[in-house]
């Protein structure tokens, strides 16, 4: 047997308090080298404050975490000297062109000028860019901000990327274009750890993802094995009707009620809309794949966050 | 966790040297508009102050009285160039431009970044006072060479201002309150340091209060001894005062700069 490849990052009992706010409430992960790890949870969930202490910006308040083999609190510049961070608020240097962003950036790494420019120029091609060169970021459109961003978080050929939710506020196509972007770094084998709102994304990305809530980790799986296990297959959508809702409490069928629609989460939607059609005659029936979105939703209801 | 007291000494690498390069690259890219200001500003006080009022007020102590002032007219410059670029200058980068977030994910710490702008800051007070020079040369009113002592004093006395401005910018909730020390604490000090009169004017408390209380009063006190010259030993005290006050300031900055950004 060869040496085991080491865990990119590995935390234990990680927690991070600001006053009397507990953000990150001892969660333990692992991320192994090549993977797409998602941290998915709502609003104030501690993703962000994870990403943080991640990338050496924040210290823990306790518990342990190594980042590529080494402690933040006591190695930050080693850690980051191979870390690329893509931030969720955008802070290019608005004094700088797209070329110059990249450029300055760069000699934060203590990259020698060539190699710089000879990246600068290549990431530019690699986000699209190459025509916005010497254009001032400020004129930017936010897509190529943060398509800019990604870029930059990319010059120092990082060996663990980190995004937090890179995607935030994009239209479609730039969207898209990112994940393109993604999958392209993943297949070369790069380690990237993300945040999301977007549920479709980490389903499209995540080889492994935790869903978190109030500073814990509630689960952790790949999308489909989170799916299958939570949820099921398959979800069926029904209107509600008076008749509709006794009809399935008699059946013992369990179902949750969201707006005017009964949503019905089952391994197998033939049995389920059988019984429907045969007993409960049902108005508008739906079906259709279960997704993270459901699992999301059932695991940190539905009450929304600030 | 380790804690930081704002009285420890921070570590700052070489990096903190990368920050410095990057204002300056902005700087020279605008330097048409930067280069402007102090060669105005010595102009503006030279004419206004040096010849309007030097017509009335023939000599102090000897002294025609725009080469009087001549000194005074550097400290201010140094005084302000690195104030306000440590105090709005560094507000807009830290909290605008979100430009120390971006910094401190590379190798950098928030102790190299703030070290860095203050770096920065005392380069613009060298960047003024070397526009300035040949502006006050030209109207023979500095000696050389003791006056090109006044580059390097430059250096000192922007990092001592720089200190203090970004203790400012640590602590304060918006970019509107900074306009505070700028009219309270610049302004008055800007006239009352031994600047456009001599300190011997003033009542004798606010005398001690000047030597004990404000920076500029020794910073212009050893320019004058430069460009007069007339160097006594009080250069010493003068110089010990300020690369004490300019330590403790520099250091409780990044401290504070640390507590404001790091959580």
């Amino acid at each position: 047997m060869g040496e085991p490849i080491p865990d990119i990052i590995e935390a234990q009992e990680l927690k991070k308090i600001f006053g009397d706010v507990i953000a990150v409430d001892g969660i333990g992960f692992t991320v192994k080298k090549g993977e797409v790890f998602g941290f998915l949870g709502p609003n104030g969930a501690g993703k962000t404050s994870t990403m943080k202490i991640i990338a050496c910006v924040s210290p823990r308040t306790s518990g342990a975490v190594r980042v590529l083999g080494m402690d933040p609190d006591i190695h930050p510049a080693e850690i980051k000297q191979q870390l690329g961070v893509v931030p969720q608020e955008t802070n290019l240097d608005p004094d700088f062109t797209c070329y110059g962003n990249l450029f300055t950036y760069a000699r934060y790494f203590d990259i020698p000028p060539n190699i710089a420019h000879q990246k600068a120029e290549e990431l530019l091609e690699f986000v699209q860019l190459q025509e916005k060169r010497d254009v001032s970021v400020e004129k930017l459109s936010g897509g190529m901000k943060r398509r800019l961003i990604l870029a930059r978080a990319l010059i120092n050929n990082p060996d663990l990327l980190i995004l937090d939710e890179p995607t935030i506020g994009l239209d479609p196509q730039a969207r898209h274009l990112i994940w393109e972007r993604l999958k392209t770094l993943q297949s070369q084998g790069n380690t990237i750890v993300l945040t999301t709102h977007y549920l479709d994304e980490a389903a499209r990305l995540c080889d492994r993802l935790v869903i978190m809530d109030n500073g814990k980790i509630l689960v952790e799986g790949s999308p489909a094995d989170l799916v299958k296990q939570y949820v099921g297959n398959e979800v069926v959508e029904v209107e509600k009707t008076e008749e509709v809702l006794s009809c399935l409490s008699g059946k013992n069928i369990s179902f949750e009620v969201i707006g005017d629609s009964v949503q019905i989460a089952t391994g197998s939607s033939r049995e389920v809309i059988r019984i429907l059609f045969d007993q409960c005659s049902p108005h508008k029936v739906l079906t259709r794949p279960a997704t993270l979105e459901d699992v999301f939703l059932k695991l940190t209801g539905r009450k929304l966050r600030e | 966790m380790i804690m930081h007291n704002i009285w420890s000494v921070p570590r700052i690498s070489r990096r903190a040297w990368k920050v410095w390069h990057r204002n300056l690259v902005v700087f020279f890219r605008t330097w048409k508009v930067n280069f402007f200001p102090p060669l105005i500003e010595a102009f503006l006080y030279l004419f206004a102050i040096g010849m309007g009022i030097g017509t009335y007020v023939k000599e102090i102590d000897g002294i025609p009285y725009i080469n009087f002032i001549a000194p005074a007219i550097l400290a201010i410059a140094v005084m302000n160039s690195a104030f306000f670029e440590c105090t709005y200058g560094s507000y807009v980068r830290m909290y605008y431009q979100k430009s120390f977030d971006a910094m401190i994910a590379t190798p950098l710490s928030i102790e190299d970044v703030i070290a860095g702008e203050l770096l920065w800051g005392a380069t613009r007070s060298v960047i003024y006072v070397i526009i300035m020079l040949p502006v006050l040369a030209a109207f023979g009113v500095i000696s050389f060479p003791a006056s090109l002592l006044a580059i390097p004093l430059a250096f000192l006395g922007g990092l001592m201002f720089g200190g203090i401005a970004m203790c400012f910018t640590a602590i304060t909730p918006s970019i509107d309150t900074l306009n505070y020390p700028s009219f309270l604490l610049i302004t008055p000090m800007a006239l009352f340091s031994g600047t456009f009169f001599p300190l011997t004017l003033l009542p004798e408390l606010f005398q001690y209060i000047a030597l004990a209380l404000l920076p500029l009063t020794h910073l212009v006190a050893i320019m004058r001894m430069l460009t007069l010259p007339a160097m006594t030993g009080m250069l010493i005290l003068h110089l010990a005062w300020i690369i004490m006050v300019t330590a403790i300031f520099c250091i409780v900055a990044i401290n504070l700069m640390r507590r404001r950004l790091i959580v």
